[in-house]
């Protein structure tokens, strides 16, 4: 159950409450997230959407431990990481957050399968160990093939595939999707949310999701707006709003 | 100029890099008047040798003794304007590190072969008066801190051996700073009183003055012919000739050091020109919205090169002003191993232009790819 | 968990052409160290190699090198008879020796340069018994003969065996050539030290040194005592090994400065080509580290990784300078040796343990020039890092 009023219970896996954020740019104090909250459970599929500046990526990058709030608390599985030392938070991310990106971010001079094993190396497991996740996560993606080929040789919605496959095979906490199919035609794009929704249905994970495509966001169990520093659910008036918004 | 900001701006778009380009050329320069410095020392000798001057040695080895007597008639050689003479003598003065040549000198001539050793006529007239007295070249006396009137013992093991002291009467000094300022002279009859029965009136070489330059050879001809078939035969050479000689036993050190170096200047030079070249590559979508917005393509290839020309150029006189300011830090620590280090005009000028060479090649190619190039396909090539 | 190793691998090479800038200056810099330190120790050994450990050298007291020595035939008599000088059926193992400096034309510019001539006494090759003769047969006393060290024949013109030279005003036949094992007498001509003291108009029975061949190093102090106390003589005894090792130091003394001086130079520059080539490698690759760090390496990771990529570039640089410098071993060159005013030729010394040093200095190099790019890509904002194009 996904809940943006801050009346989730305690036992939900991601529990955000009061989150600000502000920026400084050219002395002028830009807020972007003012008093967020946000609640969700193991095995929710979130999008949250949102005109381009409306704090999306901050709130993302807030969730992922890539940055800090300016006040309010995020909690995941019972662990708060807003106070977390930088090198605590290197550490947590390691265990809990598997990162989807728009531009794959693959590392260019390793095969698919050095990249998909770079998390793992922060693991204590064994070299064994660690090519059984690799083909694994690597087989549910359906790359059991190309392991041995470079980001060069594989076609975007490959790479997107092998950056699936590096942000599950640690069996992270969640997943933070950000812009997943924004560098993809529509072919690979559905192919990719038909692999996520897999990934939630099937292994039962739990995904966050930043987008600005509403036929992707439709694929969520719920999407999530961003109006004004807040989440608002969705309904099909903003619905159709933001899809105005995309159109002109 | 109105483009001057637009070429500073992108001058300090990347610090460290402009900090990094000009400090290599800087390295660059600094090696280059280094090796100039070193190879200047080496040939020092030959460069300042009088071109009027000629030495004569004995023929069969430099370190033989020809006679005191042989000086008059090489006087009646006609072609002849002035002659002195010299004996090595190879002391040490407290101990063996601190060398610096000692010459006996004749006291009443070595002023005429030799004027561009300057000595005040006051220091002068009491060093000839004084049996004992002695000059000493300006760097020796301030590397010893000696003052006039000081007491200075030299051992020898040569001329009867001893401990032999002398009196500090003057200092003389180069015209030229490429002069050799280190020398030690004292007075032959002070010399010839103290050395053994067996080697009275035999003297070191002669340095003899010409009349004029063009007659030098043929002098040097008739002073050998004149004592061929003596019990002392000579051999006469120009000062720059007798010089050389000892600049070429010095081999192919002095050759190494100046090949390698010269490899290393190249390279770095072309590693320096190599970064501003990718430094321009870079840019090239930027250089392209440029000419979108209307410069031509002679502007851009302008902005490119001043650029490098800047880079180039602060690099080179940074370094030739660092080099200025080391080597004399650098003599010292030679400790008058290496005759004298000075850093000629002439260097710091082929530098610096050697220095702005590199610039506009480094720029020059890039900079015609860039005024070349189509604006469409390169906004493309994000 | 560190970075993996290959990443760096992989991206150096990726990125070769801006690696092998700093790779070639690395490489000259290391190049020039071992050479510089190779062309020093090979001019130490060889003036080493001139010694023996169980020879003496006798000199005037006070001497500082053999050309200034002058010891009597008298004196040499009495030298003769101290302990620990060994002995054989031609009686004790003494050289008395004079040495001069005659002129002969180098085969190279044709200009003539000082060539070291000993007049030395018959039985020297028993004294100095690693010296052997290569061509020929070894000179007779009394006659105008002389024996040529090889290098000594190679570089002068004329110095071949059975040639017929006319110097000092009489006529030499070289009736041998010698082989000195890579010593300075190499580079020496050798005659009778009667003979020489004639030609160079010296009193006859004054020497300027005597080698002695002891029954064994140990003997030195004996002989030293014995000899230095003996009041009819004044003379210095030094172990020839010794002297020989002072005649180097002020040659060895300016190459190493000179050598250090160019190397700390390019040292200075290389380590600038390293750091332009690693800030320019973390800053292409600033979505790379980030992604590293968002997947959970630390900083110190990142740190670990740049130092080490650094340090990678840095052997290469090494490894290619010291193959490059390789060749130089054992190439003969010459030189002046001050003590003596004659020519000395040598051979680049290259050894092991100077390449390692060759390839410790490039590493600290790269450890100089990695570790400021290396900080600066552990401190990169990964938020934005992430996500830039």
């Amino acid at each position: 159950m996904v809940r943006v009023d801050g009346n989730g219970g305690s036992q939900s896996l991601i529990r955000v409450r009061g989150l600000n954020k502000t920026y400084s740019r050219g002395g002028e104090k830009i807020q972007v997230l003012q008093g967020l909250n946000l609640d969700v459970d193991k095995g929710d599929f979130v999008a949250f959407m949102g005109p381009s500046g409306s704090g999306k990526t901050t709130l993302l990058n807030l969730l992922g431990g890539l940055d800090v709030p300016s006040a309010g608390s995020i909690t995941v599985a019972g662990d708060e990481i807003t106070h977390m030392s930088g090198s605590k938070l290197t550490q947590w991310r390691a265990r809990h957050v598997g990162f989807i990106f728009q531009m794959y971010n693959l590392i260019p001079v390793l095969t698919a399968y050095q990249n998909v094993e770079l998390p793992l190396l922060l693991t204590k497991l064994s070299g064994s160990e660690r090519r059984k996740h690799v083909e694994t996560a690597l087989g549910v993606v359906g790359l059991a093939d190309r392991m041995r080929l470079y980001p060069r040789q594989l076609s975007g919605g490959q790479e997107q595939r092998v950056t699936i496959a590096r942000a599950i095979v640690s069996d992270p906490t969640f997943l933070l999707c950000d812009e997943p199919t924004g560098d993809l035609d529509r072919k690979s794009a559905d192919e990719i949310m038909a692999l996520i929704e897999e990934l939630v249905a099937k292994y039962g994970k739990t995904v966050l999701m930043v987008t600005h495509d509403p036929v992707v966001a439709a694929r969520a169990h719920t999407t999530l707006h961003l109006e004004k520093g807040v989440l608002v659910e969705g309904t099909a008036s903003s619905r159709q709003s933001v899809l105005a918004g995309g159109a002109a | 100029m109105k483009f001057r900001r637009l070429i500073l701006a992108n001058l300090f778009r990347k610090k460290i890099r402009l900090i990094l380009t000009i400090g290599s050329f800087a390295v660059a320069l600094f090696l280059f008047a280094f090796l100039g410095v070193v190879r200047g020392a080496f040939n020092r000798g030959a460069d300042v040798a009088g071109a009027d001057r000629l030495v004569v040695i004995d023929r069969v080895s430099i370190i033989n003794l020809i006679p005191l007597k042989y000086r008059d008639q090489i006087l009646q050689i006609p072609g002849v304007k002035c002659i002195t003479h010299n004996n090595w003598f190879g002391g040490v003065y407290q101990d063996e590190k601190n060398f610096f040549p000692q010459f006996v000198i004749d006291p009443e001539n070595q002023r005429q072969v030799f004027p561009e050793l300057v000595v005040p006529d006051d220091q002068w007239n009491n060093f000839v008066k004084d049996r004992q007295g002695a000059i000493a070249g300006a760097r020796t006396a301030e590397r010893f801190h000696w003052k006039i009137g000081d007491r200075i013992p030299i051992k020898t093991t040569l001329y009867g051996g001893g401990s032999w002291e002398f009196i500090l009467d003057g200092i003389y000094h180069g015209q030229r700073p490429e002069n050799d300022e280190t020398q030690f002279w004292f007075q032959w009859d002070y010399f010839e009183e103290r050395i053994p029965q067996a080697i009275k009136g035999q003297i070191g070489w002669y340095v003899l003055r010409v009349n004029s330059p063009d007659d030098a050879v043929r002098v040097a001809k008739a002073i050998d012919a004149k004592f061929a078939n003596s019990p002392n035969e000579t051999k006469t050479e120009t000062e720059s000739a007798f010089a050389a000689g000892w600049v070429k036993q010095f081999g192919n050190i002095q050759f190494l050091i100046l090949t390698i170096g010269s490899v290393v200047f190249f390279t770095l030079l072309l590693v320096t020109g190599n970064t501003m070249a990718i430094s321009v590559r870079e840019r090239t979508s930027e250089l392209a919205v440029l000419k979108a917005i209307g410069f031509s393509g002679r502007a851009v290839l302008f902005f490119i090169l001043a650029e490098s020309l800047v880079i180039a150029l602060a690099g080179g006189v940074l370094g030739l002003s660092l080099a200025l300011l080391a080597v004399p830090a650098l003599a010292k620590a030679l400790n008058g191993m290496l005759p004298q280090l000075v850093l000629e005009p002439s260097i710091l000028v082929v530098g610096l232009f050697a220095a702005l060479a590199v610039g506009i090649a480094s720029g020059i190619l890039p900079g015609l790819g860039a005024m070349r190039m189509r604006v469409v396909n390169a906004l493309r090539r994000v | 968990m560190a970075i993996p190793l290959i990443y760096n691998v992989r991206s150096v090479r990726a990125r070769w052409t801006s690696a092998i800038v700093a790779v070639i200056g690395i490489a000259g810099t290391v190049g020039v160290f071992i050479a510089m330190l190779s062309l020093a120790r090979g001019f130490r050994a060889t003036l080493v190699a001139s010694g023996s450990p169980d020879n003496a050298l006798v000199m005037r007291a006070g001497s500082t090198s053999e050309m200034m020595g002058g010891i009597t035939l008298d004196s040499v008599r009495v030298v003769e008879d101290a302990p620990g000088i060994a002995r054989d059926s031609s009686g004790p193992l003494v050289t008395q020796e004079v040495v001069g400096v005659i002129p002969f034309p180098l085969i190279s510019t044709g200009t003539d340069a000082n060539v070291q001539v000993r007049g030395v006494s018959p039985h020297v090759l028993r004294i100095r018994n690693f010296v052997k003769i290569a061509q020929g047969r070894m000179l007779e006393p009394g006659l105008s003969e002389i024996v040529v060290g090889k290098n000594a024949s190679t570089t002068y013109s004329g110095l071949t065996l059975g040639n017929i030279l006319n110097f000092s005003g009489s006529h030499w036949k070289v009736v041998g050539i010698f082989d000195a094992g890579g010593s300075s007498f190499d580079s020496e001509v050798w005659c009778d030290a009667p003979v020489l003291n004639q030609v160079l108009k010296r009193p006859q029975n004054i020497f300027q040194s005597a080698t002695v061949h002891l029954v064994s190093p140990d003997a030195f102090q004996q002989f030293k005592d014995a000899v230095t106390s003996d009041p009819r003589l004044n003379v210095d005894v030094i172990r020839e090994v010794d002297y020989y090792a002072k005649q180097s130091t002020r040659f060895t003394t300016l190459i190493t400065i000179l050598g250090g001086v160019v190397a700390s130079i390019m040292a200075i520059g290389a380590i600038f080509a390293g750091l332009n080539t690693m800030y320019s490698a973390v800053a292409e690759r600033g979505r790379e580290i980030a992604t590293m760090r968002a997947l959970g390496f630390g900083a110190a990771a990142v740190v670990v990784s740049f130092l080490v990529e650094a340090m990678l570039i840095s052997f290469i640089g090494g490894a290619v300078g010291c193959a490059a410098v390789l060749p130089l071993n054992g190439l003969t060159t010459a030189t002046i040796n001050w003590q003596t005013f004659s020519s000395l030729a040598f051979a680049f010394k290259i050894t092991t343990e100077l390449l390692i040093k060759g390839v410790i200095f490039a590493l600290a190099m790269g450890i100089i020039g990695g570790l400021l790019p290396a900080v600066r890509a552990a401190r990169l904002p990964v938020a934005t890092a992430l996500r830039e194009l």
